[in-house]
């Protein structure tokens, strides 16, 4: 928001005076002969809402689980707050801060809501969980991300809206002090008013310091929230601009037909 | 924000609660009443709890005075709690199982074959104390635990299949065991008591108080500890009213239990049995809901996809409810044996195993994982032998008692599936 990472060079950490939190240099992945991901450069900058956009198959899921550690790159350079990262493991990449919200939630329907934020990593006191630390902590992460509409922390998932599931998945995310939040289409089954609870959400992650990067299909929902706007095609990074440098006529353009056509037209002013 | 607020299920369950107005939570309920309105919405939105079982025992037992008023004496009640407790404990053995989705159709064998194991070795030809002999068989049941589940969880294999190979497998090498006999009478007094020993009227007394204080310093800490965190608990008087309640059942059970049930001799006395199985639901209780391993049961019957994203693994986990699944299965057994003070070829498996999964989910446990306790095993264990001891007083045959379970096994499932289709 307030900075701008705008004039950072294009190449290498050597630069390295504007760091973004997650930087990627020519990252390439490949499963067989299939290339998904050819040399792909991406920043992701602290604070701010980054979307990543695509067609189908381009290679936006991939690039989640690379940086999420789930499929580590064949090639190329990641940087995590300036240094060198190496994540081989989910684990390994949270353990850094990177929580990635997935578009199933991944909750389980029978646990309530504390039950399901801490799951895999209760707090333990002389042995045995320790329910009152984990509901207000739960408690705590939910107010402080205005997640109003929740009636008990004790209710059961199964008993919750698809906006409010995805509320706590989010929330899940941000309770392990993590720094990168990433949301693989976070609006895709919700009604109107719903996403834009969720997409509030987001914006409040990003303005108390996260950097998020969100991939999305919907057109509406990126240019509502996204600060920047990288998008892939074919596995590889055809545009990356801050949002109000694109509008969305262009970022369809750059989905389908990729570099060639049209990115020399990119107008400063949205429609 | 409050512009997008949803409407909740139920909004006017709201109004008497204290609602904290940043996270919308129900804080600490100023009054019993305001608490027990708050229990009544989580009642009405499905989650009955034992509230259905509870509330058809009572419905049962009732008919049965009615039709014979022996049902609701001393006697018949001891009797017929002594009767549920190898059902109970194969119940909450199945839990295990269901919780997690799967299910475990070898556990009567595994209970005969325990049985077996414990049987040989306190005969007087082989002279292995009691406690050695009940340990053994119970590392047995363990044993074909672990060797079951990680079949299930290591190749794959579909729980129902492996554990119906296990029904007949243990089958057969308890047939194996008892060889042309038949049979093995049990000669040690010990073991003979664990089904029919009864502690003396004093004895009752003081296990029960010390049963009951334990309970009582638990619970009032626990809510204690709630209300100190500012969460929502139930208010003072509503911990003293719960706690007194299960000093009531308590005394009441020790009356029933020391009053005199003998027919010819004097009986009387609290039976080591009954014992026996509180404390094996205390222990389960425990497992399942102050521990991670029973946290992460729970969650892989829920979504085991999730619960394998959060870091569980769910091999070992799973391995681990099968075998403890065997294992209480084993205690069964031994108990099976000690009441009969011998075993024989005349134990059916098939029924026991079918009855486990009955009692299981009458009690409250659901078929398809990840909602179920071990009380649910007790109680559901207490109506299929209530069924079962009043149509004997009636004079009932064997034919109308399986045609009254097959019954109540169906009415305990439409009502937990009526309940679920209130949720949201």
């Amino acid at each position: 928001m307030t900075t701008t990472t705008e004039g950072t060079a294009p190449t290498g950490p050597a630069s390295g005076e504007e760091m973004p939190l997650l930087r990627l240099r020519g990252v390439s992945k490949h499963f067989g002969p299939v290339q998904a991901l050819t040399e792909v450069d991406l920043d992701i900058p602290a604070g701010q809402v980054t979307a990543l956009a695509g067609d189908n198959g381009a290679g936006k899921s991939v690039m989640i689980k690379t940086i999420s550690g789930i499929h580590p790159p064949d090639d190329g350079q990641m940087w995590w707050g300036g240094k060198p990262m190496n994540v081989h493991t989910p684990a390994e990449a949270a353990a850094l801060g990177i929580e990635t919200v997935y578009q199933d939630l991944a909750l389980c329907d029978n646990l309530d809501i504390v039950q399901n934020m801490f799951l895999g990593r209760e707090r333990m006191q002389r042995g045995q969980l320790n329910e009152e630390s984990m509901e207000n902590a739960a408690r705590e992460t939910l107010a402080s991300l205005a997640v109003t509409t929740v009636r008990s922390v004790r209710q059961a998932v199964a008993s919750l809206s698809g906006g409010q599931r995805q509320s706590v998945a989010i929330a899940k995310a941000v309770l392990w002090n993590s720094k990168l939040v990433i949301m693989d289409e976070p609006t895709a089954a919700l009604g109107v008013a719903q996403t834009a609870m969720v997409l509030a959400l987001v914006r409040r992650l990003a303005d108390r310091g996260h950097a998020v990067l969100i991939v999305s299909h919907n057109m509406n929902d990126v240019f509502e929230v996204a600060d920047r706007i990288a998008v892939l095609r074919l596995g590889r990074m055809v545009a990356e601009r801050p949002a109000a440098e694109m509008d969305r006529q262009i970022v369809v353009d750059l989905m389908t037909t990729g570099v060639s056509t049209r990115v020399a037209q990119p107008r400063p002013s949205a429609e | 924000m409050s512009n997008l607020k949803e409407a909740t299920p139920t909004p006017d369950a709201q109004r008497p609660v204290a609602v904290d107005p940043s996270t919308g939570t129900i804080l600490a309920a100023d009054s019993a009443g305001a608490y027990l309105r708050a229990s009544l919405v989580r009642i009405k939105g499905g989650e009955t709890g034992i509230l259905p079982v509870v509330a058809g025992l009572l419905l049962v037992s009732v008919l049965f005075q009615v039709a014979n008023s022996h049902f609701l004496t001393a006697g018949n009640l001891v009797n017929l709690l002594v009767q549920a407790s190898v059902f109970s404990l194969l119940a909450m053995g199945e839990v295990f199982a269901l919780l997690l989705g799967e299910i475990d159709l070898s556990i009567g064998f595994v209970a005969g074959l325990s049985a077996v194991v414990m049987a040989e070795l306190v005969k007087p030809t082989v002279g292995w104390p009691w406690w050695a002999a009940i340990a053994a068989a119970l590392v047995v049941c363990a044993l074909i635990g672990i060797l079951q589940g990680t079949l299930i969880t290591r190749i794959g294999l579909p729980s129902f299949v492996v554990t119906l190979a296990g029904l007949l497998f243990w089958e057969g090498v308890m047939l194996y065991i008892l060889g042309d006999g038949g049979s093995i009478l049990i000669q040690d007094n010990i073991v003979n008591d664990i089904g029919s020993g009864t502690l003396t009227r004093l004895g009752g007394w003081v296990v029960m108080l010390v049963v009951v204080g334990l309970y009582a310093t638990q619970s009032w800490r626990r809510d204690q500890r709630r209300r100190d965190a500012g969460l929502m608990a139930p208010p003072r008087s509503l911990s003293m009213a719960k706690i007194l309640a299960v000093l009531a059942a308590g005394v009441l059970l020790v009356l029933l239990c020391n009053a005199d049930r003998g027919v010819l001799v004097p009986v009387y006395g609290m039976p080591w049995v009954i014992l026996l199985v509180f404390a094996v639901v205390a222990l389960w209780t425990f497992v399942l809901g102050r521990l991670k391993f029973g946290r992460y049961i729970y969650a892989i019957g829920g979504n085991a996809e999730a619960a394998r994203r959060a870091g569980i693994n769910l091999r070992r986990i799973r391995t681990t409810a099968f075998m403890l699944c065997s294992f209480t299965a084993g205690i069964a057994g031994v108990v099976y044996a000690s009441r009969l003070r011998s075993i024989s070829t005349a134990l059916d498996g098939g029924t026991l195993v079918l009855y486990s999964v009955a009692a299981a989910v009458i009690g409250g446990t659901s078929l398809f994982g990840g909602r179920g306790k071990a009380m649910h095993g007790v109680i559901g264990g207490i109506v299929i032998a209530a069924i079962d001891n009043g149509m004997g007083l009636l004079g009932f045959s064997a034919a109308a008692k399986y045609i009254v379970t097959a019954l109540v096994l169906l009415i305990a499932v439409t009502i937990d599936a009526v309940a679920r289709r209130n949720r949201p």
